[in-house]
C-alpha cells in the first residue's frame, strides 16, 4: 500500500505511519528466557577468587557466553543443595510453601517500579525458585506442572535466577507490605547460595569476599596500608581543625574495638566519615582501637552465602577477643547491622566474652545491644549529644540543607529511626524530610545494595534508584535541599551517582561529618574550612565562634556543655 | 474554531489517551500498575509522564517554546534512557500523540477542514521527536560518564592515598574494561595494595571495596 505525502490529506487520515507495535510480546513469564542486556547485569566471580575461598568450580566465564561451564550434574547439585536448605532453614521452607500471590508485595520493589520488569515483582522474583520447588518438592507440581505453577529446572532458568537474583538488593521493603511477612530478601539469599554451588557468582561481591578472608578488609588493604590511610586523614584534619588526633592501633586493652566499612578509607565522602570518627573520638578522650585484622565494618558474605556470613564475621569476633575489648563500636554501615544483630549469635555464638555495652560519658547501657555487644556510632552519638556532652556549633552547617536517607539494612532491618535524626537536627538548622512513604520503614534503596553497587549494572542501578531519586528531587524543588546524608558506606558511594541522574546538584554526606563540622573542638583553630577542605561560606568574614555558642545556648533543646573536658 | 482551539477543548482527554498509549509501551503487568497507582512517589514513573505529556501538548497548543518543552522532555526520556527499551522505542512516544489526537478528535478534523492546522501540529511533534532524539543521547552519554566518573572516584581516591600522585583518569581501565572476566587488562598505573597472589592489584578489587 502506498502511503500519501505529508501535504495530502489523505496522510493525515492514515494510521498506518503509527502502526509501530509498541506492545511487548506477551509471553508467559516461566517461557520468556532472559536478556543479558548489557548494562543491567553484573560480571561473573574470577576463578582466582573463588579458589581462595575454596569455593567449587573456580573458571572465568562471562554472562553473555552460551555455556556457562557447570559442573555435568549441575541440576543434581542444585536440587540436594534445594533439600538440604528446606531442611536447615524452616524460614525457607515456610516462604515457598505460604505465599497466597495476593500481590500486595508486587508494586514495592524498586527495581518494578523503576524499570518496569515484571519479573522484579518480589512475588515473582519468589516464584523463580517456587516453580522450581514446586515441581520437585511438592505432590501437586509433580503431578500438574504448569498448572500448579511448576516447571523443570533447565539451564536457562539457572541463566534466569542469576539475572534476578543479582537484580534484588535485599531490602526487604517488600516484607513490610506482606500480611505473612514473607522476606524475599531471604529468598534471595537462598537463590544465591543455589547459584554459589554452581560457582555461580559475581565479582563485586566476591572479590572483595577473598579480600577481606585474606586481609581483613573488603578493599584488600594491607595493614601497612591501612595506617597510612589513617594517617593521611591525621593529616587532614588537623589542616582543618588544628587539632592533632591519634591512631590507637591493635591496641590491647582497650575499652572498645571500633569497625567500620572499607568504604570509609577511600573516596570522599568516606574519608570525611572516617575522619569523623576520628575526631569525636578524640575530642571526649575515648579509650578505643583499630585493628588491622578486623579491619572491615561489612560483610559481603550477607551478599554471597551464609557460610561466607560466618567466615568473615568470625574476624571481628575473634579479634574483639584477643584484643580484650569490652564492646563493639560500629560505624556508619548499614548491613553491619544486619549481620551482627540477626546473624552474628547463631553464626558465631553470642559473644558472651564482651560486656553489655555502656556508654563510659554517659552511663547509658545499651539495652538493644545486650546480645551482640556492638553499638552503631549513630546511637552512641545521639546519647552523647542527648547528654550535653558535646559543644557544637550547627550554624557552621548553614549552608546546608539536608534531607536524609534511611538506610535499608539499619531502618527497615533494624529500627535505627530517631537517633539519626536527632543527631542530624541537633548539628544543622536545615533538616528536611522526604515524603513518608519513602523514608522510615518504607524507605527506599539506593539500588546498589548487597552486592550490586558496581558500575557494569549502572542502568539497573538507576532504574532501581529512581524512586529514592525522585523523592530526593521533590524536596530539592521543595525545600531548596542541597545534602542527602546516608549512614551506610554503599549508600555514600551509590547515592551519589542517583542523585548525579536523578537530582543532580544535591551532594552526599554522612551524618558524622556534619557532626565534626559543627563539634568545637578543645583548642581548635578558627575553623574556616570544612573535612573537604573546603572554604566554610560565610567563616572567612567574621570570628562567629564565641557568638555562636551564646546564641546556641539560648536554643531550645540544642545541648552544649560549658568548659573543657567532656569526659567523666 | 481553530484546530488549536478544538485540541485546547479536548486537551484532557487526548492527553490521558496519549498517556495511556505511552503506558501501554509497558510490559502488561507493569503497565496496569503503572496506570492504577496515583501516588508521584510510589510511581515516580507515571507521575513524571502525566506531567511531562500534559505540559508538552499545552506547550504546543499554545505555541511551541523549544526550551519548555525539552524540560518537560527530559523527564520523560530521562526514566525510559535507562528502561529496556531500544533507543527508537524509548523516543517513539512522542509519536503516539499523533495518534492520540487522530482518534479523539475523530472527524472533526476533516468535517471541519483543519488538514492544514493538523499539518502544522504534526511538524511540531516531529520536532519534538528530533528534541528526544537529542536529549535520549545525552541520558545515554551521561549513563556511561556516571560509569566512569564512579570508577574514578574509588580509584583516584586510592592513588593519591598511595601513590602521592594525582591519578590520571585516562590511564584506568574505564567501564568497558572487564566485559569479559577472563583477559581483563591489569593496568599498571594501579597502585599493587597487598603482596603477591594477584587478589587486590587490579581495578575491580579497588572498586569492589567500595564498601
Ligand atoms: S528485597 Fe527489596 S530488592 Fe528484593 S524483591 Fe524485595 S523490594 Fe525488591
Ligand atoms: S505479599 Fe506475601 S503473600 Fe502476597 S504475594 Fe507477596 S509474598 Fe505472597
Amino acid at each position: 500500500m502506498t502511503m500519501a505525502k505529508f501535504d495530502e490529506p489523505g496522510y493525515y487520515k492514515h494510521e498506518d505511519l503509527l502502526k509501530v507495535d509498541y506492545h511487548p510480546p506477551r509471553t508467559g513469564w516461566m517461557d520468556t528466557p532472559v536478556d543479558f542486556r548489557p548494562g543491567t547485569y553484573i560480571y561473573p566471580g574470577k576463578a582466582k577468587n573463588l579458589k581462595y575461598l575454596d569455593l567449587p568450580n573456580p573458571r572465568n566465564w562471562a554472562v553473555t557466553d552460551e555455556d556457562w561451564k557447570l559442573q555435568e550434574n549441575w541440576k543434581e547439585i542444585v536440587l540436594d543443595g534445594m533439600a538440604e536448605r528446606l531442611r536447615r532453614y524452616r524460614t525457607f521452607r515456610l516462604f515457598m510453601d505460604i505465599c497466597v500471590r495476593c500481590g500486595a508485595c508486587a508494586d514495592k520493589c524498586h527495581f518494578f517500579i523503576g524499570g518496569g520488569d515484571p519479573k522484579n515483582m518480589p512475588v515473582l522474583r519468589a516464584e523463580l525458585l517456587r516453580s522450581i520447588y514446586r515441581k520437585d518438592f511438592t505432590a501437586l507440581g509433580k503431578i500438574l506442572g504448569k498448572i500448579a505453577g511448576a516447571r523443570e529446572l533447565t539451564y536457562d532458568v539457572i541463566k534466569e535466577w542469576f539475572y534476578y537474583f543479582y537484580q534484588c538488593t535485599e531490602c526487604r521493603r517488600c516484607s513490610v507490605f506482606c500480611p505473612y511477612g514473607i522476606d524475599t530478601a531471604e529468598i534471595t539469599m537462598m537463590g544465591r547460595e543455589l547459584l554459589g554451588l554452581l560457582g555461580l557468582y559475581v565479582n563485586w561481591a566476591i572479590e572483595p569476599v577473598a579480600n577481606c578472608f585474606r586481609t581483613g578488609n573488603h578493599l584488600g588493604i594491607p595493614p601497612h596500608g591501612l595506617l597510612d590511610t589513617l594517617e593521611f586523614m591525621v593529616d587532614d584534619i588537623e589542616e582543618a581543625t588544628g587539632i592533632k588526633v591519634d591512631i590507637p592501633m591493635n591496641k590491647k586493652g582497650a575499652e572498645v574495638l571500633f569497625v567500620t566499612p572499607s568504604g570509609d578509607y577511600v573516596a570522599e565522602p568516606g574519608i570525611q566519615t572516617c575522619m569523623s570518627y576520628m575526631i569525636l573520638f578524640n575530642e571526649i578522650g575515648l579509650d578505643y582501637t583499630w585493628s588491622t585484622y578486623a579491619s572491615e565494618g561489612g560483610n559481603f558474605g550477607l551478599f554471597t552465602s551464609h557460610e561466607m556470613i560466618k567466615r568473615l564475621n568470625a574476624k571481628i569476633y575473634a579479634e574483639a577477643k584477643r584484643l580484650g575489648v569490652k564492646w563493639i563500636l560500629g560505624g556508619e554501615c548499614g548491613h553491619m547491622w544486619r549481620t551482627m544483630h540477626q546473624y552474628m549469635n547463631t553464626v558465631n555464638g553470642p559473644p558472651d566474652f564482651l560486656e553489655v555495652p555502656k556508654s563510659p560519658f554517659t552511663g547509658t547501657v545499651f539495652e538493644n545491644a545486650r546480645s551482640a555487644k556492638i553499638v552503631h556510632i549513630m546511637e552512641f552519638t545521639a546519647d552523647l549529644i542527648k547528654h550535653g556532652k558535646l559543644k557544637l556549633d550547627p550554624s557552621r552547617n548553614d549552608h546546608i540543607r539536608v534531607t536524609f536517607h534511611d538506610s535499608c539494612n539499619t531502618a527497615r532491618g533494624m529500627g535505627i529511626l530517631e537517633e539519626p535524626r536527632y543527631v542530624m537536627k541537633s548539628v544543622c538548622n536545615n533538616f528536611f524530610e522526604m515524603p513518608e512513604n519513602t523514608i522510615r520503614e518504607q524507605t527506599f534503596c539506593c539500588g546498589g545494595g548487597a552486592g550490586l553497587g558496581t558500575d557494569e549494572n549502572m542502568e539497573m542501578r538507576l532504574r532501581g534508584g529512581l524512586p529514592r531519586g525522585s523523592a530526593v528531587k521533590y524536596v530539592q524543588e521543595k525545600y531548596g535541599v542541597n545534602q542527602l546524608a546516608a549512614m551506610c558506606a554503599i549508600d555514600r558511594a551509590t547515592l551519589i551517582t542517583v542523585c548525579d541522574y536523578w537530582a543532580p546538584g544535591v551532594k552526599v554526606t554522612g551524618i558524622s561529618e556534619l557532626v565534626a563540622n559543627a563539634m568545637i573542638l578543645k583548642g581548635e583553630k578558627k575553623r574556616t574550612k570544612n573535612l573537604r577542605l573546603e572554604t566554610i561560606p560565610g567563616a572567612e568574614e567574621e570570628d562567629t565562634a564565641q557568638g555562636n555558642i551564646e546564641h546556641l545556648e539560648t536554643i531550645e533543646g540544642m545541648h552544649t556543655t560549658k568548659g573543657g573536658s567532656s569526659n567523666e | 474554531m481553530t484546530l488549536r482551539d478544538l485540541l485546547q477543548e479536548k486537551k484532557t482527554a487526548i492527553v490521558e489517551r496519549w498517556l495511556e498509549d505511552i503506558l501501554a509501551t509497558y510490559a502488561s503487568d507493569a503497565s496496569s500498575f503503572l496506570r492504577r497507582e496515583r501516588d508521584p512517589f510510589a510511581n515516580p514513573v507515571s507521575h513524571a509522564f502525566r506531567v511531562g505529556t500534559r505540559a508538552i501538548f499545552e506547550n504546543i497548543v499554545e505555541g511551541l517554546d523549544a526550551d519548555t518543552v525539552c524540560r518537560h522532555l527530559n523527564e520523560i526520556i530521562k526514566i525510559r534512557a535507562i528502561q529496556d527499551f531500544s533507543p527508537s522505542r524509548a523516543v517513539s512516544f512522542v509519536f503516539l500523540l499523533k495518534k492520540a489526537i487522530r482518534t479523539e478528535l475523530g472527524n472533526d478534523i476533516e468535517d471541519r477542514q483543519l488538514s492544514k492546522e493538523l499539518a502544522e501540529i504534526d511538524t511540531d511533534i516531529d520536532q519534538i521527536a528530533l528534541f528526544a532524539f537529542d536529549i535520549y543521547s545525552r541520558c545515554r552519554e551521561q549513563v556511561y560518564e556516571l560509569r566512569v566518573n564512579e570508577v574514578k572516584r574509588s580509584v583516584s581516591a586510592l592513588m593519591g592515598r598511595f601513590t602521592g600522585n594525582d591519578s590520571d583518569p585516562e590511564s584506568l581501565p574505564g567501564p568497558s574494561g572487564g566485559n569479559k572476566s577472563s583477559g581483563n587488562p591489569k593496568p599498571d598505573s594501579l597502585p599493587r595494595l597487598s603482596d603477591d597472589d594477584g587478589l587486590s592489584g587490579d581495578s575491580s578489587s579497588v572498586r569492589g571495596g567500595k564498601k
